[in-house]
């Protein structure tokens, strides 16, 4: 992968930098010593690292202001980083930038049942947003696996979903406000604990930008009252096929589960071994979870498992304790670090129209025999986000590059069949030279300018999201 | 003169040509317009892009045409017991206009009926765009599939936007199935504080409420705060008595099994017929009732709260400033119903912060170079003022 030529001229600058840094944040903690800043290095797609030029952890917007003025009128870029779970490269540094995270500022602001929200600063883990409002029965929708170490300021980045995200909606239909500071340092308010914007809707394209527009350091979540229940069913299946008919026939019968989460075997197997959840040995799992009353729950997995015995499934499972469910959903969400005991691996997130599901899954077989490679299939089936997940070893020269290959092609895949290269990752590095596949140039333009208008010198977080050709006159610039 | 483009290359053509000549356009979705300030430009009507492109039912999701009718499409969804989730409005009642609405205008105006509360704004159920520039490129956006997060999210910065960034030419959604069963708990007499307070209550519990309202006047012989419960039939039944429990200080509850009102409250049909302009303000659920007072006394004639106490619109004579009523309470005041006078004098859109108002202004300068989609109509020209 291609990054940018460093700017020399601010590598020779670092101790003055450094220097300015310190005093515009006298309160921050500025990282400048090489075996420090390795810490930063790289997120979660570990494949790429670079040490950054330095790196500040602000305790407050006005810190985070004053540090972005000092970038800007430095010529610095800025790689805004949360909690560095990325898996797309998103929040991987440049050799010339300062990193700028949120970390430390994780403070819960305003908690208010009455209308339904909280506020943060964003450096707060997902789930302990949860848990600030737990007590209260309230819970934050938006439920990422990684959401133990995952930071509110990555989550808006990404506008990350989770399992549940079928009936809740994804970051963006959670997110009620934020506070954000431009690359100048301007401090802009945007929402709040009321509904839509008075004039253009700058929240919405806010979400989702990777950082591309600006820093967030404190945001105004909805919370919901919790469920009175929840439970999981396991449905077993002999074929990938089969499984995912079934899928479209619970979505059409009427009934719309929190959850719908697909496995295949090999997933199976890696869950089964690492966190014996009691998953069935079967060529294809899901995982259907409903919510409500004990009699709410019953309406629905009545309706579920009729649908479901259509297919002829090989086993079909309720949970029948809290104890259960929590082991079953601990199973799908320790996936990904499951297969991790087994090998390498590259997590792709593409997301394909549900009715595409058996022959998108058939010719992902298809491809990855022909590169004699193997995947494993995880993903939220009802809305369609595939997580192939594909096995390499790092230790063996061009295995790496080979599994790049493979993942090019199957995105190039998902969006053949009219869906997307990414569903909930990002695009960061990871996914950014493949953005012409899914755009024409006039739709990345498009993009582009809204970039200009937020970061008109294009020092955010640079050379992430765009083609670097699509992106190469504005960062010269 | 007007024009009426037949497909998306037209539009794209029509657009190209008026921006070379510096010609402003007004985008015309079914007509059923009124909000926003007046825009001299040529017509440019959508009518001529109708159609679904695709509706796949076991994927909850439909593409059509931006000047697809809208009862088209509803239609079409209601024979395969589906539904777009956030209960659009019909504006004709009010606005007293005839055109059918469209799902460009809809998304324009990114309209949101009272299931919002539950299942998000229209921009919400946007999941993917087709829409023509000012300088006349064709752009998407989105796409057709519920989750997406390729690049940046330009569907939402275009619902809402009143056609200044783009002429809307394609709209994909994301859809829910229709209940089986809807009732509506009704507490009757309550004054707007202690009905902000019940609708709280009903937010705050577990039975998954898709709609609370409160109108002081009108739906019955005194006050009515309305709670609406959506889903299978044991589910509502379940619902209902947890509900009424639940809101059990508030008095004896009633329960009215079907559509019931939320259609006349959706369409503000209250203020059909009657004269004076209509505001619609957005605040915080917990501000409605305390605005609502101060409303009545400067003189508003009549407020409904939606939105569980967070929306209220609100009847007034032309002349008065209600936007004045919201010092230190903070959310939007539109002003969706008025003469142009009154919108000139008023503003018809919120007053935005200085920094916010530039980046707004920035996107249009990108996106409409030449100023000629709907110029004025959010942010008044200076000739207009
Ligand atoms: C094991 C594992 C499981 C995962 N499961 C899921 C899942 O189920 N669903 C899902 O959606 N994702 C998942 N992810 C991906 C990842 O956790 C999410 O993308 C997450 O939201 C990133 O949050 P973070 O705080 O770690 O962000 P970072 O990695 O620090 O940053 C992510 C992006 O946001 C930007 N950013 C960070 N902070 C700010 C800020 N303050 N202002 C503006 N931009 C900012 C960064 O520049 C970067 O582009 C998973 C990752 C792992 C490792
Ligand atoms: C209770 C109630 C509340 C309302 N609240 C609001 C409100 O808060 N805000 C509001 O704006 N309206 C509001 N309306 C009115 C709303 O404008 C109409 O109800 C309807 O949505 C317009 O649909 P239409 O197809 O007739 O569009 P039109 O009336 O033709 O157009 C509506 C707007 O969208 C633009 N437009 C139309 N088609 C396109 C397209 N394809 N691409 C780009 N732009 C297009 C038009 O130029 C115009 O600015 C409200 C109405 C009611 C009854």
């Amino acid at each position: 992968m291609r990054m940018p030529e460093p700017d020399p001229g601010v590598i020779a600058r670092k101790a003055a930098i450094v220097a300015r840094l310190r005093e515009a944040a006298p309160d921050a903690l500025v990282i400048d010593a090489p075996e420090e800043v390795r810490a930063y290095e790289c997120d979660a797609l570990t494949a790429y690292r670079c040490p950054p030029l330095a790196v500040v952890l602000p305790a407050s917007t006005a810190e985070v202001a004053r540090v972005m003025r000092a970038c800007s009128e430095e010529g610095v870029k800025v790689v805004p980083r949360g909690a560095g779970t990325s898996l797309a490269g998103g929040s991987l540094p440049t050799e010339d930038c300062v990193v700028l995270g949120v970390s430390r500022m994780n403070r819960v602001l305003e908690i208010d049942t009455a209308n339904r929200f909280i506020r943060v600063e964003t450096g707060r883990t997902n789930l302990s947003v949860t848990g600030a409002v737990e007590g209260l029965d309230f819970f934050y929708a938006p439920d990422p696996s990684s959401q133990l170490a995952c930071a509110i300021a990555g989550n808006i980045g990404m506008n990350s979903g989770g399992a549940h995200c079928l009936k809740y909606g994804v970051t963006t239909n959670n997110l009620l406000g934020v506070t954000m500071v431009l690359m100048d340092g301007t401090v802009v308010e945007i929402g709040g604990a009321h509904l839509d914007a008075p004039g253009l809707d700058l929240l919405g394209v806010i979400c989702g930008s990777e950082g591309q527009l600006g820093i967030v350091t404190e945001a105004t979540l909805r919370i919901l009252r919790k469920p009175e229940g929840a439970r999981p069913v396991l449905m077993g299946f002999g074929s990938n096929e089969v499984a995912g008919a079934c899928v479209a026939d619970i979505i059409r019968a009427g009934v719309l589960p929190v959850a719908i989460e697909f496995m295949d075997r090999p997933c199976i197997r890696a869950c089964e071994d690492f966190a014996h959840a009691g998953y069935p040995d079967v060529e294809a799992l899901l995982i259907v979870e409903v919510e409500g009353s004990e009699a709410e729950i019953a309406e629905q997995l009545e309706k579920i498992l009729a649908v479901a015995e259509r297919h002829a499934p090989e086993v079909v499972r309720e949970s029948r304790s809290a104890e259960e469910s929590a082991l079953i959903w601990k199973g799908r969400k320790s996936a990904f670090g499951a297969m991790g005991q087994i090998a390498d691996y590259i997590c792709l997130d593409g997301t394909i129209p549900v009715g595409e599901l058996p022959h998108v899954l058939r010719r992902i077989g298809e491809l990855t025999e022909s590169y004699g490679l193997a995947v494993a299939n995880v993903f939220h089936a009802g809305d369609g986000n595939m997580h192939p997940l594909i096995l390499y070893d790092a230790n063996k020269p061009g295995d790496l590059e080979k599994a790049e290959d493979l993942g090019s092609d199957i995105l190039r895949l998902c969006v053949e069949v009219g869906g997307c290269l990414t569903g909930e990752h990002g695009v960061g590095v990871e996914k950014r030279d493949l953005m012409d596949v899914q755009f024409a140039r006039e739709d990345l333009e498009a993009q582009l300018r809204v970039k200009d208008v937020f970061d008109p010198r294009w020092l955010l977080n640079p050379a992430k999201v765009f083609p670097l050709p699509a992106s190469e006159g504005r960062r010269a610039a | 003169m007007s024009m009426t483009p037949r497909d998306e290359a037209d539009v794209a053509e029509a657009v190209r040509a008026a921006a070379a000549r510096g010609e402003p356009l007004e985008i015309r979705g079914g007509g059923t317009r009124g909000i926003g300030h007046a825009v001299r430009g040529t017509p440019l009507a959508l009518s001529g892009l109708s159609g679904i492109t695709l509706y796949e039912p076991g994927a909850l999701t439909l593409v059509a045409r931006a000047g697809t009718p809208l009862a088209e499409v509803e239609a079409a969804l209601a024979a395969e017991g589906q539904r777009l989730p956030f209960e659009p409005w019909d504006g004709r009642a009010l606005t007293g206009a005839n055109g059918a609405p469209t799902l460009g205008g809809m998304v324009a105006v990114n309209a949101s009926g009272p299931r919002r509360i539950q299942a998000g704004a229209c921009r919400d159920s946007l999941i993917g765009v087709r829409f023509v520039d000012g300088t006349g490129t064709i752009v998407k956006n989105g796409g057709r599939v519920m989750k997406n997060v390729t690049g940046l999210d330009l569907v939402k910065l275009v619902a809402g936007a009143h056609g200044t960034l783009g002429v809307l030419t394609e709209v994909a959604f994301k859809l829910l199935p229709v209940s089986h069963r809807v009732a509506t708990v009704v507490l009757d007499g309550l004054a707007p504080e202690a009905a902000g307070r019940a609708m709280a209550v009903a937010m705050g519990a577990p039975y998954d409420v898709t709609g609370a309202a409160h109108a002081p006047a009108g739906l019955g012989p005194g006050p009515v705060t309305l709670l609406r419960l959506e889903g299978f039939e044991g589910a509502v039944s379940h619902r209902i008595a947890g509900l009424t429990r639940a809101l059990a200080e508030f008095g004896p509850a009633r329960v009215v099994e079907g559509p019931g009102d939320w259609a006349a409250l959706r369409d503000m049909t209250l203020f059909a017929g009657r004269p004076g302009a209509v505001w619609r303000i957005s605040v915080k659920p917990s501000d409605g009732p305390a605005l609502g007072a101060r409303l009545g006394a400067a003189g508003a004639e009549a407020v409904v709260y939606d939105w569980a106490g967070g929306l209220l619109t609100v009847l007034a004579d032309e002349g008065l400033d209600m936007r004045a009523a919201m010092a230190g309470i903070s959310g939007h005041a539109t002003l969706i119903r008025a003469s142009e006078e009154a919108k000139a004098r008023h503003g018809v859109f919120h007053p935005e912060p200085a920094p916010i108002a530039a980046l707004s202004a920035g996107l249009r300068a990108k996106f409409d170079p030449k100023g000629v989609l709907n110029p004025g109509r959010m942010v008044p020209a200076p000739a207009l003022v």
